[in-house]
């Protein structure tokens, strides 16, 4: 009877083959794209720094970083430009990787990604803001106003949440975070649009990591450390969270409690990811995705997967943004898509229930 | 059985409140505009007393534009009442099968490419940027349907596929429009937040079949509808031919939402709001819930573009932002007050 209930609850199909899918959980594989991960991470860190408008070969790399001498311009252009923006997509990628990982599993729902919760459009909506009343604001400070548009947006869609009738459900929480997500935005273009400043907004936040310097990364890293850690934390109720409310409350577990933490990690990684490198879609979307259909349903591995796997694409596209049209910049979230979509359509026709 | 009877009764009435709430905007838009033109005065230019100048504002301007409101929100919603049964998904909307994004990505090759080089193209361009717009969401559709097609399609793999579509034509139209110049770039803007530029009986007459044909035939199909969004294991067992039924429903939804967008750009949020504002009212039966939401998503259009018409006359704003301002605080306060 529970388990019919459930599934009524759910609005996604999930059918019984799907049920015991779910269970099974690779930890083998999932070892495995740890350490390769890691390493690949590495190797892609440093083919970062190494490749662009001048290539420096990995020899100066190694001396830049550990033997820093000021008097040579490549080293300068390591510490100065390459490094911190190396850094700041892996870390970014991570952090988009593992909110989208921890919304779909707290939601159920494939369409679930950070950018439902309506973080995005309410840090776009500062932005918009910040533009069109306070011309001139430095980098560092529109990071500030991004953050606390996505803490505010962030605060609406879970106040929308706790003040409704029903309680916190998952469907709940989605549909809200669309609502509130499509308010901001529809606010935000209206005044770009009133004050001309649409293309300045587009450009700031297709712009990725290519600006980012180390006062950014210095207000990046202890949030998304802090983030980071949170979500690894809660790895193992999002697992029992994901089988779904009625099953986790069975099994003994504080449903609200873990939403909560679940929330809060998702605002701290994404407003985080989304102030520094503006909207870099799909990373949220798919990555969870593809770890889950690599490594299983235990959230335990996803979640350490999907930020490794996050922060490898994410470099790896970001030297694909420098290298594809020189001197110009591609837009990130483009290569990105040009990455996922084609392996996210194969996984999605591939597996029967995987995804 | 009482209670079934009861749950119809209030339907009917719902309707009948919508329908008149419809009416009493109409009224109250056609006084409203950069020209107000009083009551008095809109009578006396339908029983031919008027003056020549309120009959054009009237006829030439702020008629054909009203009815082209109505029929793209009850297409839109329409539409998005469809998506949402046969995905099984309440966060399904015209813009998963890619109408939207297949759409955007056309018009703005299109204003990228054809509308920058030569400026002679003007009057034409109103008449093709339509069918860009349409050629384009149907393409998306045909792509992401044929994609998930493997022995069939199921929800699921709809949604996913959707998804991935989507996000490679969002990537490729933002590397277009950062392409483009400020001018350009803000025409395009505009139409992806979806505006109502049409004000010609010539678009009225080209909009028209599509909507009076494809409606009514959705009525007709919605018991399969209630069918299909019980899920797959179910309709099999009750004897649908899911499939068939499916892929003539996404087909239906396809055509309504690529003919709302090709007359009004990427109006995004009211396929997806006004299906569940509906269903608040009338409840899950699609026989009861598929007019209801035509009604309202027709409701909600004309009163937005009232209000984008008139808030910062004599500039307007793009109607699909004043659909999200209004739409969403409502469907927010639903949220809230239902279980």
């Amino acid at each position: 009877m529970i388990k019919k209930a459930s599934e009524m609850q759910q609005e996604n199909s999930t059918t019984e083959e799907q049920k015991q899918e779910r269970v099974a959980s690779r930890p083998l594989v999932a070892t495995l794209i740890l350490f390769a991960g890691v390493a690949a991470l590495f190797f892609g860190l440093g083919a970062s720094i190494s490749l662009g408008a001048a290539n420096i070969d990995f020899k100066t790399v190694w001396e830049g970083i550990f033997q820093f001498n000021p008097d040579l311009t490549s080293h300068q252009i390591i510490q100065e430009l390459r490094l911190p923006r190396a850094l700041a997509a892996s870390l970014v990628g991570a952090c988009l990787a593992v909110s989208g990982a921890i919304m779909q599993g707290m939601t159920r729902n494939p369409l679930a990604s950070p950018s439902i919760m309506g973080i995005t459009a309410g840090s776009a909506f500062m932005v918009a803001i910040a533009f069109a009343y306070f011309p001139g604001t430095s980098h560092v400070g529109l990071m500030i106003w991004s953050f606390a548009g996505a803490g505010i947006a962030a605060c609406i869609v879970f106040a929308i949440g706790i003040l409704s009738k029903g309680g916190l459900t998952p469907v709940k929480l989605a549909l809200a975070g669309t609502a509130v997500g499509a308010l901001l935005s529809s606010f935000s273009s209206a005044i770009a649009i009133h004050y001309d400043v649409a293309q300045d907004i587009s450009f700031w936040y297709a712009g990725g990591v290519a600006g980012v310097k180390w006062v950014s990364i210095q207000l990046l890293l202890p949030i998304a450390a802090f983030g980071l850690i949170m979500a690894f934390t809660i790895a193992r109720s999002i697992t029992v969270l994901s089988l779904g409310d009625d099953v986790a409350k069975g099994l003994g577990q504080r449903t609200a409690h873990v939403k909560v933490l679940g929330i809060i990690v998702v605002l701290l990684l994404t407003g985080a990811a989304v102030s520094v490198a503006g909207t870099v879609g799909f990373i949220g979307l798919v990555i969870p995705h593809i770890t889950r259909f690599l490594v299983g349903m235990d959230y335990r591995w996803i979640i350490p997967c999907s930020s490794i796997l996050g922060a490898l694409i994410l470099v790896l596209a970001d030297l694909g943004a420098r290298m594809i049209n020189p001197p110009f910049e591609t837009p990130v979230g483009a290569i990105t898509a040009m990455i996922g979509v084609p392996f996210f359509l194969y996984l999605a026709r591939r597996e029967r229930r995987g995804l | 059985m009482e209670s079934v009877k009861h749950i119809n009764k209030r339907a009917v009435a719902s309707m009948g409140i919508l329908a008149l709430l419809i009416v009493l905007s109409f009224f109250i838009s056609l006084n409203m505009g950069y020209i107000r033109i009083a009551p008095i005065d809109v009578i006396k230019v339908f029983i031919g007393a008027g003056t020549e100048e309120n009959q054009l504002v009237l006829f030439d301007f702020r008629l054909p534009r009203m009815v082209i409101a109505l029929l793209i929100g009850a297409g839109l919603a329409v539409s998005g009442a469809i998506l949402q049964g046969v995905a099984q998904n309440g966060l399904a909307d015209p813009g998963i099968l890619g109408i939207n994004a297949g759409a955007g990505l056309a018009v703005v090759l299109f204003i990228f490419f054809v509308q920058g080089t030569s400026s002679g193209l003007g009057m034409l361009s109103i008449f093709v940027m339509p069918l860009a717009a349409l050629a384009g969401g149907m393409l998306a559709a045909s792509l992401i349907y044929a994609l998930a097609w493997k022995k069939g399609v199921t929800p699921v793999r709809l949604i996913l596929v959707g998804i991935g579509i989507n996000a490679a034509f969002g990537a490729a139209l933002i590397i277009f429009q950062l392409k483009m110049n400020p001018r350009d770039f803000m025409q395009a803007t505009i139409w992806l937040s979806g505006s109502i530029w049409a004000t010609n009986w010539k678009f009225v007459v080209a909009m028209l079949p599509w909507i009076i044909i494809l409606i009514p035939y959705t009525f007709y199909k919605a018991r399969y509808l209630n069918v299909l969004s019980l899920g797959d294991h179910t309709a099999v067992g009750l004897g649908a031919a899911v499939e068939k039924e499916r892929r003539i429903l996404l087909l239906t939804a396809v055509a309504l939402a690529g003919s709302c967008v090709a007359m009004g750009g990427g109006i995004a949020f009211l396929g997806l709001v006004a299906p569940h504002l509906a269903r608040r009212i009338v409840g899950p039966k699609h026989e009861m819930l598929l007019p209801s939401t035509a009604l309202m998503g027709a409701l909600l259009l004309l009163v937005s573009d009232t209000i984008a018409r008139n808030i910062l006359s004599p500039s307007e704003i793009p109607v699909g932002l004043v659909v999200s301002a209004l739409g969403a605080p409502y469907f927010i306060y639903l949220l809230i007050k239902t279980n």
